[in-house]
């Protein structure tokens, strides 16, 4: 029996036009779209002062000297002023993995480009920024390691000498890998996905100050993760948990780069600790995209075996990640690569497998998990390869795709990498993709040739997000932050209006409102009346945050739970108002009801807090708040997934790609909100074809960012992104309260993947397979080119 | 990024702007939409000791029509050629290339003149209005001087200009009836620079042709005689007689080591003409 059931069964449900399913506006959208938000740079604090950076112009130097000018000696400091403060460590469990010590303030090295050095306090950034312009630094050269499939090699440069190579985990899987050598079909590519950066609207943003009464630090910092920043901060600077207060507010968009513990927060918590200054720091483009927000970078080696008919034999692979200088807090260095071990046969059967991974060390900023993780990089390399099978075979790619996705009545399925698959039908999700999409039309409109001379293709994937997953996993991780159950507080009012707290935060994912349904779904209030605090660690209870797309799937059941308990205890208070057996009582359209009789829950409330003398004697003395903890009936995570087709137009001499149509038929479990499920997903395929097509951060042989602005690091605008068509189907998670699952990452996950398999197919006539990404006009040109000097006869 | 500390200076007539050039150092900049000014100070990349702003010069936004040229004050927008509100001399070619530019943002305070100044080899100015046979007017305290803007192009960045000396206007010759346009750039957003660009004025009737091709890493590659692009001489016929090996010849000797990009160059140029000939 799955908890919605219980909750059901419990006769609590009180679910109506607001609940679980409705398509309820956004209750955040009216402060956001008057421009009412509130965001780290709208705060204001009496004696602000801002913070500048001096960082490093170098990817790998030694520190010879910090030159401070004697008129700047009070206001700028270095490592050397930071006496107590520890490096940031993220350490990982998996054995063999070598820690970093990420200083605050670069000590001795400098290992890659925009590492902070100094930090410069003035009036205003404009003054902060001249100051730092003045700080002199000695620095000598290393050779710096920039290219990750050589960083491995003898005499190269070492980015942390006492480790003795460049690696900091190197992880490997293996199923039996010797029967599917034999196989028929044996295909094998290098595939590889470029360093992006995840630009959110909003860039990091920190303001500190310190409170003398409450002898508390408080920090307004944009953070996914504050509790989990207090843990970081409080490692750091050696002080109690309790003299830490983080607030985060109005964030514009997290994507994984708001989860991240970063020097400068430490910076910054110092200056208002130490120098009991008012300090405000805010990222600017350039130290986002050079600094901070890199993510990525993946490089495959990968051969697939299988039968003629295009039944997969076996996978073998070899993964390299580029890591970055930096192992970040709290996922660590390794979660993207060791992640690809286990995640790439993904929700395929085969039965031999083989994955090598290395996460590597190089003179580049840490690379920071970005939406969807390593699956985006796993879904190119596997559906990339899928497609090139189908060639091998002369199959539909969507026939190699049916014949080996795992079939519904397999459910729940343990896949080759002991991925336990909770529910789904992928078959069903495939055949309404190609149906929508209408692949036999395309087929004619390829054959027919297009009169601009461009060429059209058709591409699929597919992809499964593993969400929410919990304890069981992450402790396996042995990374810094594990999360166990998730709390939430339900309290009603004295006017019978209900406050939610939650330790999760929500900058996108529209949890004010989706949890104000849930809490409606319950207790049967109206939304108007619900209230959902968060993003402040001095309000809510303890969570890891809102990471994994797992808040809806953890703090959803927390926030279930907590209204179901205050539920029960209305339902006792009512009964005796009504002079009723309780047992005889129900919760319906937000009343107490019993057979002839009912009374409102905002009377209920008025009574317990205003009305004491009226309540039973034996009345639960907890009263209409709680705090519950929540976790699935099984934590190995809720799977959502979905199929991107997409039909394409590319023109073989510019290298430009038109996206004629795109069709995604999703599974996302039960939908809180199906409405704000399909802006996740238009948002998700937004950042996806940015993958696909437009985002590149290259580096020089000198480990130098070539994006520095965003006339060169392009993202995709709404000129690029079509409107795609959206299918959904509900497969009820068995093991979450209501069925849901996770679905916040899902949209950017398999676009690049879609999209390149549509290129390939349109340039398969030219004898042309596309294997990076971006797919920029460049690299299709150049591959277009080079296959027509192959196809010329030799002279 | 905050600009690094400047003067500031708006001068309320062309005379007056003349005069405070003329007065200031090396180390100053004429602002006018300060759509590439703008970002370069704040990255300082530029750290001028001095701006003087000419967006209020009223003398600069006018445009009129002068015997057969069009006479464009170096403050006109791109949007205001985009909307029509300068007389139009080339039979919509002008308006055609300014709603290209950038974004809308952009082209409402970008203007003809501060583009050419800032003489990016990707902007399109730079490379249509060669095509299009304009000539700038240059005016300091010591007077006036026109130039072809291929010659007031001197390279990635840099143009003739002198100190104290300023784009006053942008001259446009009325378009001939049998000249034929094209105009075509390969970027793969609005507001991306331009990866190549190709403008062609081909005249039939005359026999003869302007050519440009830019988003060059230098100045434009400037053909005034193209003919050795067309098997030799310009007839009704050019589209079929473009000879795209020539024009690949043409840009390997001008330094474009690349093939992929020496073929998306000649594709566009080829687009260029087959639009002037369509």
């Amino acid at each position: 029996m799955s908890d919605v059931e219980c909750v059901s069964a419990s006769g609590v449900t009180a679910g109506g036009g607001q609940g679980v399913g409705a398509r309820l506006p956004r209750k955040e959208d009216d402060r956001f779209l008057r421009g009412r938000g509130q965001y780290v740079a709208d705060i204001r604090i009496a004696g602000l002062k801002d913070v500048a950076f001096v960082r490093s112009p170098l990817a790998h130097a030694h520190i010879k000297a910090i030159h401070v000018p004697e008129r700047f000696s009070d206001v700028v400091f270095t490592a050397a002023d930071l006496t107590g403060v520890a490096p940031i460590r993220a350490v990982s469990g998996l054995p063999g993995f070598k820690s970093s010590e990420q200083p605050v303030l670069a000590t001795g090295k400098v290992r890659h480009v925009g590492e902070l050095v100094a930090m410069c306090v003035a009036p205003t950034r404009a003054e902060a920024e001249d100051i730092a312009a003045c700080v002199g630094l000695e620095l000598e050269p290393l050779p710096a390691v920039h290219d990750m499939c050589k960083a491995r090699e003898a005499g190269t440069a070492l980015v942390h000498e006492h480790w003795g190579d460049n690696v900091f985990l190197e992880t490997l899987f293996e199923v039996d890998i010797a029967p599917a050598l034999d196989a028929p079909i044996k295909v094998t590519r290098e595939i590889s996905t470029a360093r992006q950066c995840m630009s959110p609207l909003e860039g990091r943003g920190v303001v500190a100050s310190f409170d003398h009464r409450l002898d508390q630090l408080t920090l307004y910092t944009g953070a996914q993760m504050p509790h989990i920043v207090r843990n970081g901060l409080s490692d750091c600077l050696g002080i109690e948990q309790g003299r830490i207060r983080i607030v985060s507010p109005d964030i514009g968009g997290g994507f994984g780069h708001k989860g991240i513990l970063l020097p400068e927060e430490v910076c910054l918590a110092w200056l208002a600790m130490q120098k009991g200054l008012a300090v405000r720091w805010i990222e600017d483009r350039r130290e986002h995209l050079t600094a901070s927000a890199n993510c990525r970078e993946h490089h495959y080696n990968i051969t697939v075996y299988a039968d003629r008919d295009g039944t997969l034999c076996g996978i073998d692979c070899e993964a390299i990640v580029d890591s970055g200088a930096y192992s970040s807090y709290p996922f660590s260095a390794c979660l993207e690569a060791a992640q690809v071990a286990s995640i790439l046969p993904g929700p395929y059967r085969m039965p031999a497998y083989r994955c090598r991974t290395y996460s590597v060390a190089t003179n580049k900023c840490p690379i920071l998990p970005y939406r969807g993780v390593a699956r985006t990089g796993v879904c190119f390399a596997l559906e990339l390869m899928l497609d090139a099978v189908a060639r091998e075979a002369g199959l539909e790619p969507a026939e190699v795709r049916l014949r080996n996705l795992v079939r519904p009545e397999q459910m729940p399925f343990d896949n080759i990498t002991r991925k336990h698959f909770d529910s789904g039908d992928y078959p069903q999700a495939i055949r309404r993709a190609v149906a929508t999409i209408d692949v036999a039309s395309w087929r004619e409109r390829q054959r027919l040739k297009e009169v601009d001379g461009r060429l059209i293709g058709l591409g699929l994937s597919v992809y499964c997000e593993q969400a929410a997953h919990g304890t069981s996993v992450y402790a396996g991780w042995g990374i810094p932050m594990v999360p166990g159950h998730e709390q939430a507080t339900a309290r009603m009012t004295p006017d019978g209006g209900l406050e939610i707290r939650v330790g999760v935060h929500s900058h996108g994912q529209g949890l004010e409102t989706t949890l104000a349904q849930v809490a409606h779904e319950i207790l049967g209030i109206d939304t108007a009346k619900v209230r959902v605090i968060h993003g402040d660690t001095a309000l809510t209870p303890y969570s890891t945050g809102t990471w994994g797309s797992r808040a809806m799937v953890m703090a959803g059941g927390a926030v279930g739970t907590a209204c179901a308990e205050i539920a029960e205890r209305a339902k006792r208070i009512g009964a005796k108002l009504l002079q009723l057996d309780p047992a005889s009582v129900s919760l319906c359209d937000g009343r107490v009801c019993g057979p002839n009789s009912s009374i409102a829950l905002s009377e209920i409330a008025h009574t317990w807090y205003r009305r004491p003398q009226d309540l039973p004697p034996d009345v639960d003395p907890a009263g209409l708040e709680s705090t519950s903890g929540y976790k699935p009936r099984r934590d190995s995570g809720t799977f959502s997934y979905a199929v991107h087709a997409v039909a394409v137009a590319v023109d073989p001499d510019l290298g430009e790609v038109e996206l004629l149509d795109y069709v995604i038929v999703e599974d996302g479990g039960v939908l809180v909100n199906p409405m704000i499920v399909d802006g996740q997903i238009f948002g998700g395929l937004a950042q996806g074809i940015g993958t696909a097509l437009y985002e590149e951060m290259p580096f020089d042989g000198a480990g130098q960012p070539l994006a520095t602005t965003l006339a060169d690091y392009l993202l995709p605008g709404p000129t690029e992104v079509p409107a795609p068509r959206l299918d959904h189907m509900e497969t009820p998670s068995p093991y979450t309260m209501f069925g849901v699952k996770g679905i916040g990452e899902g949209g950017a996950i398999a676009p690049p993947a879609a999209i390149a398999n549509a290129v390939n197919d349109a340039l398969r006539p030219l004898g042309v397979e596309l294997l990076h990404s971006p797919i920029s006009p460049r690299r299709i040109v150049e591959a277009v080119l080079a296959a027509r000097e192959a196809e010329r006869p030799a002279a | 990024m905050k600009a690094a500390p400047f003067a500031y200076e708006r001068p309320a007539d062309l005379k007056a702007a003349i005069a405070l050039m003329a007065e200031a150092g090396e180390s100053t900049k004429i602002m006018a939409g300060g759509q590439s000014l703008g970002p370069m100070l704040n990255l300082r990349l530029v750290q001028p000791e001095l701006i003087i702003d000419i967006s209020g010069l009223a003398e600069l936004k006018q445009a009129e029509r002068r015997g057969d040229e069009l006479v464009i004050g170096a403050c006109v927008t791109h949007g205001d050629i985009e909307d029509g509100r300068i007389p139009d001399v080339t039979r919509g070619a002008m308006q055609r290339v300014a709603s290209a530019i950038a974004y809308r943002a952009v082209r409402n305070r970008g203007t003809i003149g501060g583009s050419l100044s800032h003489a990016d080899p990707a902007a399109d100015w730079v490379s249509a209005l060669p095509a299009l046979g304009a000539k700038v007017t240059l005016r300091s305290a010591h007077g006036v001087r026109d130039l072809a803007v291929e010659d007031f192009i001197a390279g990635a960045l840099e143009s003739v200009l002198q100190a104290g000396e300023i784009v006053e206007a942008v001259r446009v010759p009325v378009m001939r009836a049998s000249a034929r346009w094209g105009y075509v750039k390969a970027c793969r957003k609005p507001g991306e620079f331009a990866h190549a660009i190709a403008a062609v004025m081909i005249d039939p009737e005359l026999g003869t042709t302007r050519v440009v091709i830019g988003a060059v890493e230098a100045a434009p590659i400037f053909l005034v005689d193209a003919a050795e692009l067309f098997g030799g001489r310009i007839t009704h016929n050019f589209r079929q007689q473009f000879d795209a090996h020539a024009a690949d010849a043409l840009l390997a000797q001008a330094g474009m080591t690349s093939p992929a990009d020496r073929h998306i160059h000649v594709t566009v140029l080829r687009r260029a003409i087959d639009e002037a000939a369509a």
